[in-house]
């Protein structure tokens, strides 16, 4: 009984460290429609291993949407559906062989408001990997230190694993969130506007948080705070929905050094400086 | 006290408006206390009626004693018998019901489509709405006949009759309790933990169902609060005999068919009277211990998503 479940752990732990290297995405005219309205229309671009890729761009204009693609995360909004391909390193993740349950576990994401379990801090983080079967104590443990080390918590918690969750600060707990989906060993984290919630010194960790990660995993984040896309991402996407009569696109997407100082599109210009949004 | 005085502090709003203010406040706190007078009320003209029995029998003798028999010479007012029948009762009805409640509640609040959830709970509303006589009615028609035919039983009035209409009465007040405790927790959650590889049946039980435990708990308490304290359908279907039951199979007589089977038969001010005013009040007290602490755990509940 105790091997069985020692041969299981170590198997579990075994399958992400050979994958815990990123994962590369590759969106061919992707979009999303609800219902009978197209939100989001002809998406292309690649998202590059191991780098951070902000999306950016006025409210509304399919960021989230987008992001939700590539987790399929979509698939729970009962009527959305999604066209185009999307393949995570040369893997098409809409395709038949492609469970969605199984893509979240190489696809984690961080939601905007700090969402943890209502459970002790250990428990959060140890809850993805006891859904795959990670049973062994000692292995269990590492997993949660690792994680919570890689998300900057572990310092700050590390006496008190066992304190119910909720008693941690918002910064804290998004930091929590940030390790519960790094236990997975994802290959890709999203982010959807991970700090539009918290105060300035939490967003500044968060955003340590990102700069350490990404040698590890690839990150795509959504935000609202174009300093912070500028500050911390490597590649820039910037997306605009012109009117309500018109599905939202992908302006452009480029290198975020030369977006921010030499964008090749005047309406990227004019979101960058400030004119609109 | 110290909210009056900042009140009164407050600047800019009209002198009117702060009266009236005021004067709602009063109303709708005589309203609650009126509720809480009723209470007391009943509590009292229990136990003012229930004297005599108290001072002739004696409350230890009542408790445990294993014998009713109210109208023979030497009478025996032993309420073991009927409070063993009102358990036996209403535990086979919760162990019916709750699983398959939680399991409706479950579906309702988490993998129900729209129109579904919508069908269901009006269903589940109308369950509600059906007056007991009338499930004492079809249970005495359809689950006491089936009861006899099924176990082999030489009546079919058994304990088991009851708890099964029974289980049927409860299950509204526990889906709908249980399912608005689902309902409460964040979608955060539910949109977490599939981020992270569950799959939704996962979601529901390793988080949706734990984050709701207390409100589903209360709901468990609640019908098992209605349970006790029905009256029609058991009085129908129990056989009313006031002996301690050996199993579910047997005839038994509920607290609650006692005093409405009995209070009519008696002699005004007389002891069996106010023996039976004790029995109210035992199950007064019963019934408001569950509520009571059904109402603890919903505050819980309550205050934990309200941060």
């Amino acid at each position: 009984m105790a091997l069985a479940s020692e041969k299981k752990g170590a198997m579990v732990i075994g399958i992400h460290e050979n994958s815990s290297n990123g994962g590369e995405f590759e969106l061919r005219d992707v979009s999303v429609t609800y219902g009978s309205e197209l939100a989001v229309a002809g998406v292309s671009m690649d998202i590059e291993r191991c780098a951070v890729t902000a999306l950016i761009g006025p409210s509304g204009c399919g960021k989230s949407t987008l992001l939700r693609c590539l987790n399929r995360m979509n698939d729970e909004v009962s009527n959305a559906t999604v066209g185009g391909s999307i393949k995570l390193d040369g893997t098409d993740i809409y395709g038949k062989d492609m469970d969605p349950v199984e893509l979240r576990t190489r696809v984690g994401q961080v939601f905007q408001k700090p969402n943890p379990f209502p459970m002790t801090i250990y428990d959060n983080v140890a809850y993805g990997p006891r859904t795959q079967g990670l049973r062994q104590r000692g292995a269990l443990d590492d997993l949660v230190e690792r994680s919570l080390k890689r998300a900057a918590l572990w310092t700050e918690v590390k006496k008190d694993l066992k304190k119910h969750a909720f008693e941690l600060s918002g910064g804290q707990q998004q930091r929590l969130c940030i390790a519960r989906a790094l236990a997975t060993q994802p290959e890709v984290l999203l982010m959807d506007e991970p700090a539009s919630s918290l105060d300035p010194i939490s967003t500044q960790q968060i955003e340590d948080t990102i700069a350490e990660l990404k040698s590890s995993v690839t990150i795509v984040i959504v935000t609202h705070n174009m300093q912070q896309a500028a500050r911390i991402s490597d590649w820039t996407a910037f997306m605009l929905r012109e009117s309500m009569e018109e599905p939202a696109a992908l302006v452009e997407v480029g290198e975020t050094r030369s977006m921010f100082t030499n964008p090749g599109d005047k309406r990227t210009e004019a979101y960058i400086t400030g004119r609109f949004g | 006290m110290a909210r009056s005085s900042t009140t009164r502090r407050r600047i800019g709003r009209p002198v009117s408006s702060r009266a009236a203010d005021g004067a709602v406040r009063k109303l709708i706190t005589a309203n609650g206390l009126v509720a809480i007078l009723i209470l007391a009320a009943i509590f009292l003209f229990l136990a003012f009626n229930s004297q005599r029995a108290l001072q002739e029998v004696g409350i230890l003798t009542m408790l445990t004693g294993r014998e009713w028999y109210p109208t023979i010479g030497v009478p025996r007012f032993g309420f073991l018998p009927l409070m063993a029948g009102s358990m036996v009762v209403t535990l086979t009805a919760l162990v019916m019901s709750v699983p398959v409640s939680i399991a409706a509640a479950v579906f309702v609040s988490e993998f129900a489509t729209r129109r579904v959830k919508e069908i269901s709970k009006s269903i589940i509303e109308f369950m509600a709405a059906v007056p007991s006589v009338v499930y004492g009615f079809v249970g005495l028609a359809v689950v006491v006949p089936w009861v006899k035919e099924v176990f082999q039983l030489s009546s079919g009035l058994s304990a088991l009759s009851a708890a099964v209409v029974l289980a049927f009465m409860i299950a509204p007040t526990i889906v709908s309790i249980a399912e608005d405790a689902l309902h409460a927790v964040p979608n955060e959650l539910r949109q977490g933990s599939l981020a992270l590889g569950n799959t939704r049946w996962q979601t529901t039980y390793k988080v949706v169902l734990p984050s709701a435990s207390s409100g589903v708990l209360a709901g468990v308490m609640l019908g098992m609060g209605r349970a006790i304290g029905e009256t029609m359908a058991v009085l129908m279907l129990t056989g009313n005999a006031a002996i301690l039951p050996s199993s579910v199979f047997d005839s038994v007589r509920t607290i609650t068919g006692t005093i409405a089977a009995e209070m009519g038969n008696v002699v005004q001010g007389g002891l069996h009277q106010s023996v039976l005013f004790n029995l109210g009040l035992v199950l007064f007290t019963i019934t408001f211990i569950i509520n009571l602490v059904a109402d603890l755990v919903l505050e819980k509940q309550r205050k934990r998503w309200r941060r």
